[in-house]
């Protein structure tokens, strides 16, 4: 810990390092921002986590979560804030963080905050000709449903501040395609793009030369309503983000609040917790490997998937109540003790996928047609993995060791021993075969992490699942940020309180938009039939990127 | 007059606990100068579309997983004879709006909904299709689909179990079945919600085209 606040001391000379409610943090002005994002890049702080952008009532600010790769549990946040309300200007960093690109659309798109040295603040979410901000408190803006379809001009044209040599800052913009390129729309609605995204293509012949992804075609808001929700209100919501990982995403939202709030959940509800974590997970790679074959035209891939996935459908709804979402955890521990025939269920569901994900190999892994598509095609290099934040099993499959239960061990993960599934580590690059493979290793490793929870939920008691929860939550003032391993990548939630019972500010860091951002660099140069290939083997949820 | 011979695969009309806006229907139909009788033919032909359906491939979130399952092995809507799901609009009879609509996504639902061939069909699957469901106060969700597109069948859920949509296929099977699908009286080119939609989009063209000027 002294370590890394030397570092940050280091990056930031004269700056006070406060030690923040859970990391070392320093405040600095705007313009000092880019200097000490470079100089802790280059101390080893090479992994942007995330970007919040934030309305504090007089000013607007950015919080930025930084890593180390090297010793990735070493976190550091730096905030800035601006209080200029009529137009607001903050410094990019998106050439030192390559992630920051998207992250600082979303920022200007939220709150109106413009960054100087941008080259593409185009609205990422909302409509071209949204009326107003809708994250900025005094917002009152009123927009009706629309008829009209944006056009291509509207989603091409991108406006750029820069600054002058004469310190003046000069706003412009600039078409993304040139007047000749060929470009095809892919979306949003088409089968391959797993949700409803938008890909605009440039195309030369059949080779890929640009991807635009455009979102937002599902962009339901769920931060802005989780600001007047209570605590408990907003749980339904995170289900929602990324339903494939609905159980996770769940149980990163109470650790956060109950880390915040100083709770002390019961063992049995942890590694309970913990086993559903792991059976979303299995479930999430089954469709996600059945998805990925059936893209690749083995219709019986998907078939088989979708019938063992409906085996822990089974074991959640028996238990909780639910199938896709079994809305399970809740703030304390969980809604219900576990169902007397779980334990059996679940130990019959393991021996029964062993057996199956032999099967699966056969059927697919081997099959020729399959690895003469997977096989030295979709390389993705750990360095553009980091800049990028592509972690997650996209991450793994590259080399680079990002599995937040090791990392940052939370919950019933810091009593158990496992594995981390991580291929290619001396090449350092992996091909969409690797990102294929290493799902079904990672439902295998689950499967074993799943058997260790279960003999140790037997040294618990019987109905102790929920600790003592008062009836109305209230956060002490302060940020709380709470990372987990997603079935797609990290995922992390950032609440902001400022000790009433609702949200200041709740921030979810989607996974998968990191990973849509990873398919320009992927695909480019490549056959646009390997980009339907590619984009499955990612594996995005377009609700979890569009929030 | 009450509805009889509805039958859909050995389930009697009692199993469908609503009959009245299908009665509703019928005398609709009556009044519009149809003779509900319908002859054989049209029995004939109503019997192979409504075993025939082609849904298409839409789904924007979380309802769109358990549409899968619904066409994966075990509640597998093959059995029914909806078959498979078409990824163009231009093959499909039925769109399930399964999920959010969005108001960067109405535009195109609707442009779907318009390059269907008719006869076409509507399930709104969820509360959010319904009404807006839990994000109903949210700044960009639009509250229900019938904002854009007529819907014929909804199905509650969020998101609904696999049963509820195959029961939701059924009530969609009998609406089909008392079709009149010869004699049919004839349409008016644009029916009047069109038409409000015609001018409202008329209208917003004129503005941008404006703006941009």
């Amino acid at each position: 810990m002294e370590d890394i606040n030397k570092k940050l001391a280091k990056a930031a000379p004269g700056k006070a390092v406060s030690e923040g409610t859970q990391y070392p943090t320093v405040e600095l002005e705007p313009a000092e921002l880019r200097g000490v994002a470079q100089a802790l890049k280059d101390a080893g702080f090479d992994y942007l986590i995330s970007l919040t952008g934030m309305d504090y009532g007089d000013a607007f600010g950015t919080i930025y979560h930084i890593a180390s790769t090297d010793d990735p549990a070493n976190v550091v946040v730096l905030k800035t804030k601006t209080t200029d309300r009529e137009n607001p200007m903050l410094y990019s960093i998106m050439d030192i963080y390559e992630s920051a690109n998207l992250y600082e659309r979303e920022v200007y798109d939220f709150f109106g905050i413009k960054f100087i040295g941008h080259n593409d603040l185009r609205r990422i979410f909302l409509r071209p000709d949204w009326n107003g901000f809708p994250f900025r408190k005094d917002d009152k803006s009123e927009n009706s449903t629309p008829t009209r379809n944006i056009t291509a001009e509207e989603m091409e044209e991108m406006p750029q501040i820069t600054i002058g040599e004469d310190g003046k800052i000069k706003q412009s913009s600039k078409m993304l395609f040139g007047k000749n390129e060929y470009v095809v729309n892919f979306g949003p609605q088409h089968p391959a793009t797993h949700g409803v995204l938008h890909l605009r293509v440039s195309l030369d012949g059949e080779i890929v030369k640009k991807i635009d992804p455009n979102f937002g075609y599902i962009h339901r808001g769920i931060e802005k309503m989780a600001e007047s929700l209570t605590y408990p209100q907003v749980l339904p919501y995170t289900d929602r983000l990324d339903y494939l990982s609905g159980a996770i995403n769940r149980h990163a939202f109470c650790l956060c609040v109950e880390k915040a709030a100083g709770i002390e959940v019961p063992m049995r509800a942890q590694i309970v917790r913990c086993i559903f974590d792991e059976l979303t997970r299995v479930a999430s790679h089954l469709l996600g490997w059945g998805c990925m074959a059936m893209d690749m035209g083995a219709i019986t891939a998907f078939v088989y998937g979708m019938r063992d996935r409906e085996k822990i459908m089974d074991i959640f709804e028996e238990s909780a109540g639910g199938r896709l979402m079994p809305a399970y955890a809740v703030i304390g521990g969980l809604s219900q003790d576990i169902h007397p025939n779980f334990k059996n269920r679940v130990t019959e569901y393991i021996a029964y996928q062993r057996k199956m994900l032999k099967e699966h190999h056969i059927l697919f892994t081997g099959n020729p047609i399959a690895t003469g598509r997977m096989h030295k095609n979709g390389y993705l290099t750990k360095e553009k993995a980091i800049a990028l934040g592509t972690g997650g099993p996209t991450g793994r499959a590259s080399g680079w060791s990002c599995d937040v239960r090791k990392i940052e061990p939370y919950s019933a993960y810091k009593e158990i021993e496992f594995n981390e599934i991580i291929r290619n580590k001396d090449t350092k690059t992996g091909d969409t075969f690797d990102r294929y493979i290493i799902r079904l290793d990672e439902i295998e490793e689950s499967l074993n992490i799943i058997e260790k929870l279960l003999v140790k939920l037997d040294d618990t008691k019987e109905g102790d699942f929920k600790a003592k929860v008062p009836a109305i939550i209230k956060l002490p003032a302060g940020d709380y940020f709470q990372r987990v391993e997603n079935a797609r990548g990290e995922f992390d939630v950032f609440i902001s309180s400022d000790g009433n019972k609702n949200p200041y500010r709740v921030k979810f860091r989607s996974p998968c938009m990191t990973l849509i951002s990873a398919l320009d660099p992927i695909c480019k140069d490549g056959k646009i039939a390997d980009m339907i290939m590619i984009g499955a083997s990612l594996d995005y949820v377009i609700p979890c990127a569009d929030r | 007059m009450e509805v009889k011979n509805l039958k859909v695969k050995s389930m009697h009309d009692v199993v469908f606990n609503d009959n009245e806006y299908l009665e509703k229907y019928v005398d609709e139909l009556r009044q519009g100068g149809v003779n509900v009788a319908v002859g054989c033919l049209d029995d004939i032909i109503n019997w192979g579309r409504s075993h025939s359906v082609w849904p298409l491939t839409f789904a924007t979130a979380c309802c769109g997983i358990e549409f899968m399952c619904v066409g994966a092995a075990r509640a597998d809507f093959a059995r029914f004879g909806w078959e498979v799901t078409r990824n163009s609009p231009r093959q499909s009879d039925v769109v399930f709006v399964a999920g959010t609509i969005v108001n960067k996504m109405a535009p195109v639902l609707k442009r779907l909904y318009d390059q269907m061939a008719e006869p076409k069909y509507v399930i709104a699957v969820g509360g959010c299709a319904i009404s807006g469901g839990p994000f109903k106060n949210s700044y960009n969700v639009v509250k229900g689909v019938n904002e854009v597109i007529p819907v014929d069948v909804f199905v509650p859920g969020c998101p609904p179990r696999p049963n509820a949509m195959l029961y939701g296929m059924m009530q969609m099977e009998r609406k089909i079945k008392i079709e009149h699908y010869f004699g049919l009286p004839k349409k008016p080119a644009i029916t009047p919600e069109e038409k409000v939609w015609a001018e409202k989009i008329a209208k917003e063209q004129e503005a941008y085209k404006a703006e941009k000027k």
